[in-house]
């Protein structure tokens, strides 16, 4: 537990207002400084909560932290999940197959927590949260060991009603970034950024297709010359080789679909966890300088 | 032509309901579109251009006339039929998509996209791209694919793509999410072409901008041929395009009663049906906060209807803060009260509407009986039932001959449709 936080404050984890001082442990500052003086780009590592059941995503979520994930994404699973293809799409019908529920996906948080203190962000829409109640959720996602929420369809100015509320309880709400946005959103989801910023890296939803470095690197290189915190790109990663490009150009590369995909291909619980262990293991080998 | 009606708050909020919940990717695109359509809707040329398509392309403006066996049969209750099922393309639906077209043009975009629950918007959207020469993909649940196919082949015909949609419910919904799904992708060329007064600001308002035209009509026609204001406006509500059109003209006449018909399917004590305002509670679906049937953890249910374009679990923000102000008067007709509300506008006016509209008839009927022989009403006739005619056929004939085990489980009304059949 205490050895990532004292790596941070040995590494001399920026401090970024708002951020180091609402929490008791800011797992999050502390896991990017620790890539940062290794020299290297966080993994940011997605499994779909109770995708296929609760049981067996706790064991895939924990596969995914044996391989070396240095933050966890958490979906939670939503029926009309407007920003993703069909990989993550799939993984949501599954997990609403098995009777997922938002207390479901905060169970694998939990039982995550439980054995590691790797940052955990929940990623999930809007109406799911709403429904539950933002302090209820709020409260369930301090209780689990959560550190942030990242809601694809909540923008910085609609935030309002639900940021505070998680922030009053030590949760960081993400913001989104995205190719098309211009010089004005970037600064006010700067502004409004805690945690860490994520660049959907293609205008397009998750697993679509490849992100370019090349299209890209300017872009990432603006936003985080203006983020207090890191900078993440996420939504077209899918290979070693290609996190290894983009993680040169940011603080952290999130795969996600290549992850479910191979939790899709089925075979025991066992047989899945080895599968997402070494494919997260090769991300990692990958992404080391 | 388009009467300015009020624009909404700040950050398209109506009240509680509205906003703009989307991916950050698609946010320029609809900054764009904002600036695009207030910069029109003050441009007395887009006006002018619009009015000359909507004249002598759409065939407006559409009569208001008597239905006076209906009134006779009502007790006496003049009962006035605003006949939106006489524009081009059979539907209401043509006066947003060419509106959103010519802003499509002033924007500089070159690929059209649209989601569809009955066909009618698809065909409208279809209809209005040929027109100006625009690819158009038309994204259609695969169940409305199967129970609409002679609105499919019309789309085909008018050179547009149908995309059915496997996902979910694969119905209207679900069109809507992969609309949002190639809008995130091809943002930069393509304008998406929303058919109801649903999905993040400004569609509400723009596409209530451009169906309040009906209104606008309906209101002076009103006045014309009787010297009065109606005592009732009644309308259908799926997502509530044809409704808020003719609502639009009414909201500050606090004495015309604002009837919103939605569709009960089974029954509102079954779940299954489309009663968004009646029996859904507030969330965020498609973009904006609105009334969604929903479950309690936040899940959207499937809706159900007869009828696809009433087909939809959520509803236009206005119209979940005007009901919230009590401006409206909810009703419902089910499956059973609509198909027998269709057979007798046909019977009685010579009107064969859309099964949509024939939600409102039903409604209408009552409403003038309440209202007895000095009351006034005006009915939007929002479309036409050709697209309907052979999903009729086929719920009458299950009607006439109901298989033993859906008879029993109707207790006692006539056999409802199976999913996927007569629907």
């Amino acid at each position: 537990m205490s050895t990532a936080r004292s790596r941070a404050r040995a590494g001399g984890a920026r401090e970024v207002p708002g951020v180091a001082a609402a929490a008791p442990a800011d797992r999050i500052a502390a896991a990017f400084a620790r890539c940062r003086d290794a020299g290297e780009a966080a993994l940011v590592t997605y499994v779909m909560g109770g995708d296929p059941d609760v049981a067996t995503s706790k064991a895939l979520a924990l596969a995914c932290v044996e391989g070396g994930a240095d933050l966890l994404e958490l979906g939670v699973p939503f029926s009309d999940p407007m920003a993703d293809g069909p990989t993550i799409q799939h993984a949501a019908e599954r997990a609403l197959a098995s009777g997922t529920t938002p207390d479901g996906v905060l169970e694998v948080a939990a039982a995550v927590r439980a054995r590691s203190d790797v940052p955990i962000a929940l990623m999930g829409y809007l109406n799911p949260i709403l429904a539950r109640g933002v302090e209820r959720f709020a409260d369930g996602c301090a209780r689990a060991g959560v550190d942030a929420v990242i809601i694809p369809d909540l923008l910085p100015e609609e935030a309002g009603d639900v940021a505070p509320v998680l922030a009053s309880r030590g949760v960081r709400t993400v913001f989104l970034l995205a190719p098309t946005s211009d010089a004005a959103r970037v600064e006010a989801a700067a502004r409004a950024a805690t945690g860490f910023l994520y660049f959907v890296s293609v205008t397009g939803v998750t697993g679509a297709r490849k992100a370019v470095a090349a299209e890209i690197g300017p872009t990432v290189a603006e936003i985080r010359s203006k983020s207090p915190v890191p900078v993440v790109i996420g939504f077209g990663v899918s290979s070693p080789a290609q996190a290894r490009e983009l993680g040169a150009l940011a603080d952290g590369v999130v795969v996600g679909s290549a992850i479910v995909q191979r939790i899709a291909e089925g075979g025991t619980r066992k047989a899945r966890a080895e599968r997402v262990t070494r494919f997260v293991r090769s991300l990692k080998r990958a992404l080391r300088r | 032509m388009t009467v300015p009606v009020p624009l909404p708050g700040p950050r398209g909020r109506f009240g509680a309901y509205g906003g703009r919940y989307v991916p950050e990717t698609l946010v320029p695109a609809l900054e764009e579109l904002e600036a695009a359509w207030r910069a029109a809707r003050e441009d007395p040329a887009f006006r002018a251009e619009l009015s000359d398509l909507l004249t002598r392309f759409a065939g407006r403006e559409t009569p208001l006339g008597d239905a006076r066996r209906m009134s006779a049969d009502a007790g006496g209750c003049r009962v006035l039929l605003k006949r939106e099922d006489l524009c081009h393309t059979g539907a209401h639906k043509v006066n947003n998509t060419l509106g959103q077209v010519l802003l499509a043009r002033r924007m500089g975009k070159t690929r059209i996209i649209a989601e569809t629950g009955a066909g009618q918007h698809g065909v409208a959207t279809a209809t209005a791209a040929a027109l100006f020469g625009l690819p158009c993909d038309v994204f259609m649940g695969a169940l409305d694919v199967e129970r609409q196919a002679l609105n499919v082949f019309r789309m085909q015909l008018l050179g547009a793509r149908v995309v059915p949609v496997e996902s979910g419910s694969r119905t209207l919904k679900d069109a809507m999410n992969e609309a949002l799904r190639d809008w995130v992708t091809n943002v930069r060329d393509t304008h998406y072409i929303i058919g109801s007064v649903a999905g993040p600001h400004p569609y509400p308002a723009l596409v209530r901008d451009f169906q309040s035209v009906i209104g606008a009509e309906a209101r002076a026609q009103c006045l014309a041929l009787t010297g009065r204001l109606p005592d009732a406006v009644v309308a259908c509500v799926g997502g509530g395009s044809n409704a808020m059109g003719i609502f639009s003209a009414f909201l500050e006449d606090p004495a015309v009663k604002l009837v919103a018909v939605e569709a009960a399917g089974h029954g509102l004590a079954t779940g299954r049906h489309g009663a968004s305002l009646a029996k859904g509670t507030p969330g965020v679906l498609h973009g904006s906060r609105s009334y969604v049937l929903q479950d309690e953890n936040g899940q959207i249910r499937e809706a159900h209807s007869i009828s696809a374009g009433l087909d939809y679990p959520g509803v236009g923000p206005e119209l979940a803060h005007l009901k919230d102000s009590g401006r409206l008067t909810l009703m419902q007709a089910t499956d059973v009260e609509a198909l027998e509300s269709l057979q007798y506008l046909a019977r009685m006016e010579g009107i064969i509407p859309a099964l949509e509209t024939a939600h409102a008839v039903a409604a209408a009927r009552e409403v003038a009986r309440a209202l007895g022989p000095d009351g006034l009403v005006v009915v939007n006739v929002s479309g036409r039932g050709d697209k309907d005619v052979e999903q009729v056929r086929r719920a009458l004939a299950a009607q006439a001959s109901p298989p033993r085990k859906a008879a029993r489980r109707s207790r006692g009304r006539p056999a409802p449709r199976r999913k996927g059949g007569a629907r």
